[in-house]
């Protein structure tokens, strides 16, 4: 196991899924959309989408129902707090009874 | 042997000779803040620019941090550049002298030689690049115009060849603002030694990557499953380009000789050195006053000569032990000082020494600091109360501050 072979002499990565490892392992609390009052469900249309607009990790889908890569998400309740249907909410993973892996 | 066609011969600063060295290596970008007494030697390239003599893009900034940032992002994407700074300026650089080594960016610095206040002096010592010895760069020192003009076109093809920043050292006035002849080469043959930076890595839209990024205390596996370098890795390569660095350090020189007919040695200049016993060893034009002193002692009875050391950093042990293989004792004339220890040339020349199982008496005087003029005559009453000190059979002499009356 010899790094030499990645042939680099400085520090360089290239973005790619999954280039800092599995950062959803880093999250304490997962984001849970309520489709009742999410508003592009309810609407059945592209609307509002402002938890994809400020998600600083890019893994909130512009899809209907509303899609979170939960592999990446780290927990950080953005989408949470600037949702304005109060659609999302922060689970504790400890209470959930596998940590996800799946997309939600 | 390969032809060369003459160059014109001009009496010239060693700052001047500093610009036309940068100029004849094409550089592409250069970025610097004035300093006394750095500042000729920019002031030319801003008007070999402005002329249109150079085609380089000038950056002017607001500080020597600024400098070295805006060098450090040319040469990641490609272009050539170039640097001088002294003392304060130097040391306002710090963070990103350190960067362009770790980033192994072949960039090259003039560093005029001034002491670091506080107290002001804008005189001449060799502190202010002693004391960036630890930052991944290389070294080197100068003596005269001539030698400033040719490390400079050295000091590119080394630092491309291993990836490494290249800082050309030389004393502030006594070079800087010293006017003496010097042989200006030919663009044409300066083009045949120097072929085009190539960089490590480019930037390409077409292909996004992430430099310099954070890096963990372990090696990991990136998204494809190459296990990529951690931060220790990176940092042994850098100590590994510097030490393969001497041998293209050598073989550069060499070949520069063989092209433009003048060449320093590589790592070291000896003078008087083959049967020398008493051997004064010092860098820069304070390495040219002991030939002096050397000639001296050698009219007073002593087999004398210089050890010039060129390379400070990588630091070429092997090389010095080999060239003070019949010194009985090295006087060390350092222009600078580790508080609270002694001249860094001294400690390392004495590292080198024990490595090797050479037990041999080495003497450190420190001089020159901030300006103070050191004679030859004063470097060979030195070398004499040394001399004297071994004869007498004692054992370790503390470095000793030559000419400091206090």
């Amino acid at each position: 196991m010899h790094t030499r072979d990645c042939d680099h002499i400085s520090g360089v990565s290239f973005p790619s899924i999954g280039e800092a490892g599995r950062t959803g392992d880093w999250r304490t609390a997962r984001p849970v959309i309520d489709s009742e009052k999410c508003i592009p469900v309810r609407r059945g249309r592209p609307s509002c989408f402002q938890c994809w607009l400020y998600c600083p990790e890019a893994v909130i889908k512009r899809t209907i129902p509303v899609a979170i890569d939960l592999e990446y998400c780290k927990g950080c309740g953005i989408c949470a707090e600037v949702c304005p249907a109060g659609a999302i909410t922060m689970v504790d993973e400890s209470s959930l009874a596998q940590p996800g892996k799946e997309t939600q | 042997m390969t032809s060369k066609t003459p160059g014109h011969m001009q009496i010239i600063t060693g700052n001047y000779a500093a610009a036309l060295a940068a100029m004849l290596s094409r550089v592409q970008v250069v970025a610097a803040y004035p300093i006394t007494p750095q500042s000729p030697a920019t002031e030319a390239l801003a008007r070999f620019v402005e002329s249109g003599a150079l085609n380089a893009e000038y950056v002017r900034v607001e500080s020597e941090h600024s400098a070295l940032a805006v060098c450090i992002a040319a040469s990641t994407v490609g272009a050539r550049t170039f640097t001088a700074s002294s003392a304060n300026g130097l040391a306002y650089m710090h963070e990103q002298i350190h960067w362009a080594a770790g980033a192994r960016l072949p960039i090259v610095l003039a560093c005029v030689n001034r002491a670091v206040g506080a107290p002001w002096s804008v005189l001449n010592d060799q502190h202010d690049s002693v004391s960036q010895r630890d930052t991944g760069w290389i070294q080197l020192y100068a003596r005269d115009s001539q030698e400033i003009l040719d490390t400079i076109i050295q000091a590119y093809r080394i630092a491309e060849a291993v990836y490494a920043p290249t800082m050309v050292c030389y004393d502030g006035y006594i070079l800087s603002h010293t006017v003496m002849p010097v042989e200006v080469p030919c663009q044409k043959d300066v083009d045949r030694f120097l072929p085009s930076y190539k960089p490590h890595t480019s930037l390409d839209p077409a292909a996004p990557c992430n430099l310099n990024l954070v890096t963990l205390s372990n090696p990991r596996e990136d998204a494809q499953g190459v296990l990529c370098h951690a931060y220790m890795e990176l940092r042994y390569l850098l100590h590994e380009a510097l030490e393969n660095s001497l041998d293209t350090i050598v073989q550069v020189d060499r070949e520069f000789g063989d092209i433009f007919g003048r060449s320093y040695g590589g790592t070291h200049w000896g003078y008087c050195l083959e049967d020398a016993e008493v051997v004064l060893m010092a860098m820069g034009s304070l390495a040219s006053e002991a030939t002096v002193a050397a000639d001296r002692l050698r009219e007073e009875g002593h087999r004398a000569g210089v050890l010039g050391l060129r390379v400070y950093r990588p630091f070429p042990r092997r090389q010095l032990v080999e060239a003070l293989q019949h010194a009985r004792l090295v006087v060390v004339f350092d222009k600078n000082v580790s508080y609270g220890y002694e001249g860094a040339t001294c400690s390392d020349l004495k590292a080198a020494l024990y490595t090797q199982g050479v037990r041999l008496p080495v003497h450190n005087y420190i001089v020159g600091l901030g300006g103070r003029d050191v004679k030859a005559r004063e470097l060979v009453d030195a070398a004499q109360r040394s001399a004297r000190w071994v004869e007498e059979g004692r054992l370790e002499k503390p470095a000793e501050w030559l000419n400091c009356h206090i």
